[in-house]
């Protein structure tokens, strides 16, 4: 096949390497995911204007699906370049790659060219799927030690079975005595390891990894797109609860969530909030002085507007006064951690010093491509006043996306916690990060 | 007269298998599985070589090792670490805190009994 009908292929290879659905990629493109396979599949020639917002969404030169491979492999290589330049602390420097020669190292040695490409884009890879499993690893509780007792069981079997296959006589005492050793950590082994696959066995797959009551309620009220209509229109909280097929302790905190949800309801109906929202726009401050209803009600009024709704997705985040994460509803470019502490520098944590004042402030999240949001903070108490006693404190924070080009200050680069920021220069750092500075 | 070797371990069947390859060798094995008065136990005993499990009740290993290198006797003392996590940066620790040697579980019985020996000198 000539190298400018492969277009389609660099396309799905492109689209495959930014994790994207075939049909998210053809609605931002403005085609159906049926036109966009024939297009991947090299069965329809493409150019133009849908080349470019193609381009776009896929965030790559328009030339680099158009022309051969070898477009492709300079830019991956370039990329390693950068990636290179970065080096690490401490180390003395090496030269720096020689990119002003990277056209011609590729055309005299297309074989170690290509496998650099591919040990890069592997690297890629690797560190995002690292970047996805150390925030398990390193704070689920549950599967550390689950992980934990499995290896020492191991290691129990490994000594004993390694004894007992030796040549050689051992006392009938001994001997009698590790075969129940083996007996007993066999039956341990079995039972940890159903245990664990119990545990892991409600993922989907490995981006998913639901796990822990919470991350249960997450996906549930997730699934119903954080909006119950049931509840908009004043039905009961059992009816969701019997047909929602969770455990105990989540169905327990998710009649945590439903119970605030129809109270909210109550406080703000969804058409006083709709009429609210036209006029002032999606300010918590402004339609709280609107509607009279306080602003973290308000905050998590906006987190449950539907879809249909058409004034865009929020995204929003709880914390009680430890700073522990109680409800996330996170964003595509904001993602919000699940086991671990959240980045000490967000709005949030800073609202719980200065309670019942609202907060805004731009914030750009680090990654590889950086989003930006509106933060809107407030902590307000909760609980009944008692004398002499400090109220308790929650702090709710909205986010709300923003287009790079309205962005119009200096924005707070934040990230979602200290390892996989990016970020060393941070005074908030509290972990040393597993990923590289700047992306 | 036989070198003295303690093993601090929370799990029975692994100390039950490492005793019995460390006595078949010669060795005199002491045993304890609490984290909370580790140090005192090794500083009690005076063992010749210390095998130190990470994860332990009351008490993390790492702890343990830094209380036993601050003084008291046990600063120069041979402490082989054992740990069912192998990260590097478990590696660091121990090494930062003063391990001579540290090994991951599941480990085999003769890397055991080759590492007690080295510390040794035997």
């Amino acid at each position: 096949m000539a190298r400018d009908t492969l277009t389609g292929s660099r396309i799905r290879e492109r689209r495959v390497m930014a994790g994207m659905k075939q049909s998210d990629l053809a609605r931002f493109a403005g085609i159906s995911p049926s036109y966009l396979n024939l297009i991947e599949h090299n069965r329809r020639r493409i150019g133009g204007k849908l080349l470019v917002a193609i381009s776009h969404v896929l965030k790559v030169e328009p030339s680099l699906l158009t022309q051969g491979a070898e477009a492709t492999l300079i830019a991956t290589l370039r990329e390693a370049a950068q990636d290179r330049g970065r080096g690490e602390d401490g180390s003395a420097s090496p030269p720096p790659p020689e990119t002003a020669l990277l056209e011609e190292f590729a055309g005299r040695f297309p074989g170690w060219a290509w496998l650099l490409a591919d040990s890069q884009r592997r690297m890629d890879a690797l560190e995002r799927t690292v970047e996805r499993l150390t925030d398990r690893m390193t704070h689920d509780p549950h599967l550390a030690a689950s992980l934990h007792e499995m290896l020492s069981t191991v290691t129990a079997i490994r000594s004993t079975a390694a004894i007992l296959a030796e040549p050689g006589e051992i006392e009938p005492e001994w001997r009698d005595r590790f075969h129940r050793n083996l007996n007993e950590d066999s039956k341990r082994l079995a039972d940890s390891s159903q245990a664990l696959v119990r545990y892991l066995d409600t993922v989907d797959d490995v981006s998913t990894d639901l796990g822990s009551p919470q991350e249960e309620v997450d996906a549930f009220l997730d699934c119903h797109g954080w909006n119950f209509a049931t509840l908009e229109e004043g039905g009961s909280i059992e009816d969701i609860l019997k047909d929602s097929d969770l455990g105990p302790v989540s169905l327990y905190l998710l009649e945590q969530v439903l119970g605030r949800y129809a109270e909210d309801v109550a406080a703000l109906p969804m058409a006083l909030l709709l009429d609210a929202l036209n006029e002032v726009g999606p300010d918590p401050l402004a339609l709280s002085l609107r509607t009279r209803v306080d602003p973290g009600r308000v905050m998590r009024r906006l987190a449950a507007l539907p879809a249909s709704a058409g004034v865009g997705r929020f995204g929003l985040a709880a914390c009680d006064a430890s700073g522990t994460l109680i409800f996330r509803k996170a964003l595509k470019d904001f993602p919000l951690p699940r086991y671990g502490a959240a980045c000490a520098l967000w709005p949030l944590f800073t609202a719980l010093s200065r309670p019942n004042v609202v907060l805004t402030q731009e914030l750009e999240q680090t990654g590889r491509d950086p989003a930006h949001f509106r933060a809107y903070a407030v902590a307000q108490p909760v609980g009944t006043p008692q004398l002499n006693r400090d109220p308790m404190l929650v702090a709710h924070m909205l986010l709300v996306p923003q287009e790079t080009a309205d962005v119009s200050g200096d924005p707070l680069r934040v990230g979602v916690s200290c390892r996989i920021c990016p970020r060393t220069e941070c005074e908030g750092r509290r972990e040393p990060s597993i990923l590289a500075e700047s992306f | 007269m036989a070198k003295k070797v303690l093993l601090i371990e929370d799990e029975p069947n692994i100390i039950e298998a490492i005793s019995f390859i460390l006595s078949r060798d010669g060795w005199q094995v002491d045993t304890h599985s609490n984290g909370h008065d580790a140090a005192d136990v090794v500083r009690k005993k005076g063992p010749d070589v210390l095998i130190l499990d990470v994860m332990l009740p009351g008490r993390s290993g790492y702890d343990i090792l830094r209380d036993l290198r601050s003084g008291g006797g046990t600063e120069t003392l041979p402490i082989l670490m054992l740990t069912a996590r192998g990260q590097g940066k478990d590696r660091e620790m121990a090494e930062k805190y003063g391990a001579n040697r540290f090994m991951t579980k599941p480990f085999a019985n003769s890397e055991v009994l080759e590492a007690v020996r080295n510390l040794v000198g035997v």
